[in-house]
């Protein structure tokens, strides 16, 4: 990671006053536990009143080798009593397992941070693991930050005795000792993880109550031992939000609450096929529980097959939804293609990671964006959409299932890496103010005869299921002649069908461009799109605070993109695109409305930190 | 499928208004008469039933059928089958394809949809050659096959259909020639089946392949050369003159002479359809006849009736509630009222 330009200072990041916002960073082994938790201490957070942001970052491999850099595993969360869109930049607090966790981790603490360290995981071999030529908790290496060093191996080994366990699963209860520590750090409550461990180990209780007294020995460890004196409770006082009910929410259950919610507006069984792809497993994992809202899912052969199957099933009259990562999106484009020629409803969620090929499979980038706009063969175009946050996955997919089946058309739905894995709380909505857009089945031939080709007000086709007596017709991926589908190899047939296809999606009803923040028109306008928005929102209030003439736009229709967006990017002095790509969106803007727009790229498997974006507005308005 | 009051259709209701295109003389025109001819004899709907094909020369199929057909992308059939039957259970779905759409670009599909026990039927048009891409050698082409690709014959040994869809799991595997009046017998037994049924029919390319199954397709090789198999019945052929017994040393089949129709000291086996090891080796057989018909037919219970009966079973006195839904987990309710950050 970059070493960062920071602007808080030793005192800004102590324990008085209460401070506005805490990072804390849970960073081990990957058999630690730490994704596990960072989850929990989420929870509590959560439940504390605290909005919050997380960031999980884990390595590719399932079980990396212990000890070593590349096996280390982190889980970062940002809470605090102001709205959070982040996962926060650099942690105030870094808990670091082992002496790997702690060399990959600790660059990015603030100074003045502190460090909590596991000194009993610090022996010769794990330094040697971690390439240390000397114990940095015995040299002056970490005089930047404060350092704890407790043996939590030790004191979890002592905390777990009464319960026989074997000194291997014992060692597995660190990670909730190390939990109980950090809640009582935060003044949290101990009872939803005590409730949630209960439930885990239903089937063996003796794991439970472990992990339990675990939980209660790091607790009350800070609470009795002479810990240094800068380091006390932090209380981070409870975030203003709207009133409401509140839950946490993963983009991947976001998303996939959100495609059930649109099914049932549209009122459609569902069908859903899927193959395993890191990070998009997590929706056919979500979906394959929720049958009871009609919902089919298929794990299917391969890419091709899911989405293949996914087409079949709209044919037959469900909603055809389908979801993967860039690669096995770029294995189902050629069916896309297919969903194009036919005019059939389909979904195809795009959860993005870092590419090409292979790339960074766990690491979140946002460069699919070429490959949704225009990454087909033929002149196929496609709705594109993209989601902002794990909360805002739910709206989208209940837009994209809006668009698929009014428009009869494919839809992708962009997502991340990051908005999939990250946790953040959600205004649970009102479902009775949400608009249904029911299906109509055409069942009978109108007036004139029956065209499998006709269009409707939205140059859409009639949606006809197998089955229906007296609408007998064929389709397929060759050339259709207008109106009746026949095959039409025909010259002015294909233009007047290319330009039909073009005509409908570039007809697609799509709403007018907001401001986030700032007025229309101005020196500088930042303009953004999906995961980017938490620090982009942040930069941009900053900037403004220090009096910077700056406004935030944020496009969530990238295809059709909304019509007053043109003349809004307009009326700005500058046009500033950050993107974790080189530069797509700004390519976008450049085609579409011949205006300047500057690029700000980031493609290191990581999210934007605020600096990086406030700095990029200073630098534009210097 | 539901069991149904039977329709009554004649031939000319399955016909569609589409002018058919395959070259004159092409072996694809016998099969689409059979099938139009069997549907009759059905008793299915033709809004109940669907043709699904890939892309090849066969793949026109479905254009040429009065009913629900969808013409798809090259090798994927049996995925889009696999959604449609999942997304309706009661369609009567027809997977058409050649030896190239089924058993290259989609062996990965072929093999998965008869694994899994899909409930359709499966008609692969085999002819060796890629016929609409003018005549490449296909994965069923014998060694040695000249073509556009392959001016010095084809090097890779070819794949057998049969074979594969048993090697797959298949519950029936059948074999048809295009032009024999045995074809629509078949075609029934394949649609009674429940489940994956998958037939190979040897078809000629008369442009590109010609007359590659002569050998046992013409009329004088005919009856030396077609083991027509039938359930309870002795493996005879050449008018009962030969039939097919085990060799026990190398646990194989074997052809034997029979003398005055004595066809049990002669050591003729009969077929039993429900015998997989006996279809493997009809279907392993090398020397000797062809054989035809149905070579295995044991029905399993199918994919689709499977997933359709777990949706159910998990859903059983559950209510969809999206309220619910979206509320689930560990909530907290923030009561004061929102104030300038």
């Amino acid at each position: 990671m970059a070493t960062a330009v920071h602007k808080v200072t030793p005192q800004d990041a102590g324990a008085s006053p209460p401070p506005e916002a805490v990072v804390v960073r849970f960073a081990g082994d990957s058999g630690d536990g730490m994704q596990l938790t960072g989850g929990q201490f989420t929870l509590s957070t959560a439940l504390t009143g605290n909005d919050l942001a997380t960031f999980p970052d884990f390595p590719a491999e399932i079980r990396a080798p212990q000890g070593t850099l590349f096996g280390v595993s982190a889980f970062q969360i940002n809470f605090g009593s102001t709205a959070i869109e982040t996962a926060g930049d650099a942690p105030d607090v870094l808990i670091a397992m082992n002496p790997a966790a702690l060399k990959v981790n600790v660059e990015a603490l603030k100074p003045g941070g502190l460090i909590i360290a596991d000194e009993g995981e610090f022996s010769d071999r794990n330094l040697a693991k971690a390439k240390y030529d000397a114990n940095p908790l015995e040299d002056d290496s970490l005089a930047r930050w404060q350092l704890m060093k407790l043996n939590i191996s030790q004191l979890t080994l002592d905390a777990v005795k009464p319960f026989g366990l074997g000194n291997k699963e014992a060692l597995r209860c660190k990670n909730m000792w190390t939990l109980g520590l950090a809640l009582w750090m935060f003044d949290r409550d101990r009872q939803p993880i005590i409730d949630w461990l209960k439930a885990k180990f239903a089937r063996a209780p003796e794991l439970a109550e472990a992990n339990i007294a675990a939980l209660n020995a790091g607790h009350a460890y800070g609470e009795t031992a002479e810990l240094g004196g800068q380091v006390g409770q932090m209380s981070v006082p409870a975030a203003a939000v709207e009133a409401g009910l509140y839950r946490t929410v993963t983009g991947a259950e976001s998303i996939s609450m959100g495609l059930v919610a649109g099914a049932q507006l549209a009122r459609l069984p569902m069908f859903f096929g899927g193959y395993p792809i890191t990070p998009a497993s997590a929706i056919l994992h979500h979906l394959s529980r929720l049958k009871e809202f009609g919902v089919t899912t298929f794990q299917a052969e391969d890419e091709i097959a899911a989405v293949a199957a996914a087409i079949g099933s709209s044919y037959a009259g469900q909603l055809g939804v389908t979801s993967s990562s860039g690669p096995g999106i770029a294995l189902k484009t050629e069916a896309i293609g297919l969903a194009i020629m036919t005019e059939l409803p389909l979904v195809v969620v795009n959860s993005q990671r870092g590419g090409p090929s292979t790339g960074l499979p766990t690491k979140t980038e946002q460069s699919d964006l070429y490959q949704a706009v225009y990454g087909r063969n033929g002149d196929a175009p496609m709705p594109v959409i993209a989601a902002r946050s794990a909360a805002d996955c739910f709206d989208v997919a209940i837009e994209a299932c809006r668009i698929a089946t009014q428009y009869m058309t494919p839809v992708m739905l962009l997502t991340d890496g990051y908005i999939a894995n990250a946790a953040e709380p959600w205004k649970v909505p009102d479902m009775s103010t949400y608009e249904a857009f029911p299906v109509q089945f055409l069942e009978e031939a109108p007036e004139g005869g029956f065209q499998p080709y006709a269009r409707n007000d939205r140059l859409a086709r009639p949606w006809v299921k197998p089955g229906t007596p007296g609408l007998l017709h064929r389709i397929g991926g060759i050339e259709k002649k207008a109106g009746s589908g026949n095959i039409d190899y025909s010259p002015e047939n294909h233009q007047a069908m290319t330009d039909l296809r073009a005509r409908k999606v570039a007809g697609i009803s799509v709403p007018d461009q907001a401001i986030e923040i700032g007025e229309a028109g101005g020196k500088l306008a930042v303009v953004g799109w999906g995961s980017t928005f938490g620090p982009i929102t942040q930069a941009v209030r900053r900037a403004r605070k220090r009096g910077l003439d700056v406004s935030h736009i944020h496009i969530r229709h990238i295809w059709p993109l909304p019509a007053n967006l043109g003349e809004l990017l307009k009326s700005y002095d500058q046009v500033l695109v950050p993107e974790m790509n080189t530069g797509q969106l700004k390519t976008l803007l450049r085609d579409q409305y011949l205006i300047d727009a500057r690029s700000l790229n980031k493609v290191s498997g990581q999210p934007f930190r605020i600096a990086e974006i406030e700095d990029a507005i200073g630098a534009a308005l210097a | 499928m539901n069991e149904m009051t039977p329709v009554k259709t004649t031939l000319k209701d399955w016909e569609s208004d589409q002018e058919v295109r395959w070259c004159p003389g092409c072996g694809d025109y016998a099969v689409l008469k059979a099938v139009q001819r069997t549907m009759p004899d059905l008793g299915v709907a033709r809004e109940n039933t669907v043709f699904i094909s890939g892309i090849g020369c066969s793949s026109r199929f479905p254009y040429y059928m009065e009913t629900y057909g969808f013409h798809t992308i090259h090798g994927r059939a049996p995925a889009v089958a696999t959604g449609v039957k999942l997304a309706n259970p009661d369609l009567d779905v027809w997977i058409i394809t050649g030896d190239g759409d089924a058993l290259s670009i989609g062996g990965n599909h072929m093999m998965h949809l008869l694994r899994r026990n899909l409930n359709t039927q499966i008609l692969l048009f085999n002819n060796e050659i890629y016929g609409l891409t003018k005549g490449q050698y296909s994965p069923t082409s014998r060694v040695g096959t000249r073509s556009p690709s392959t001016p010095f014959g084809s090097v890779d040994s070819p794949a057998s259909p049969c074979a594969f869809a048993l090697g797959s799991g298949a519950r029936f595997v059948a074999r048809g020639i295009d032009v024999h009046k045995n074809l629509p017998d078949v075609l029934k037994a394949a649609h009674a089946h429940q489940g994956a049924a998958f037939v190979e029919i040897f078809q000629n390319c008369i442009v590109y392949n010609d007359d590659v199954f002569a050998p046992f397709t013409a009329k004088p090789n005919a009856a030396a050369n077609q083991l027509w198999l039938t359930h309870g019945e002795p493996m005879l052929f050449d008018k009962g003159s030969k039939g097919i017994a085990l060799d026990i040393a190398s646990l194989s089949l074997k052809v034997v002479d029979v003398a005055d129709r004595d066809w049990k000291s002669a050591g003729v086996l009969v077929h039993d359809r429900t015998n997989r090891t006996m279809a493997h080796m009809l279907v392993e057989m090398t020397d000797g006849p062809v054989a035809l018909g149905v070579l295995y037919d044991d029905p399993r219970p199918t994919f689709d009736s499977a997933v359709i009966e777990q949706n159910r079973a998990v859903s059983e006195g559950k209510k969809p509630d999206l309220q619910k839904l979206v509320s689930q987990g560990q909530t907290w309710q923030v009561t004061k009222q929102p104030h300038e950050m």
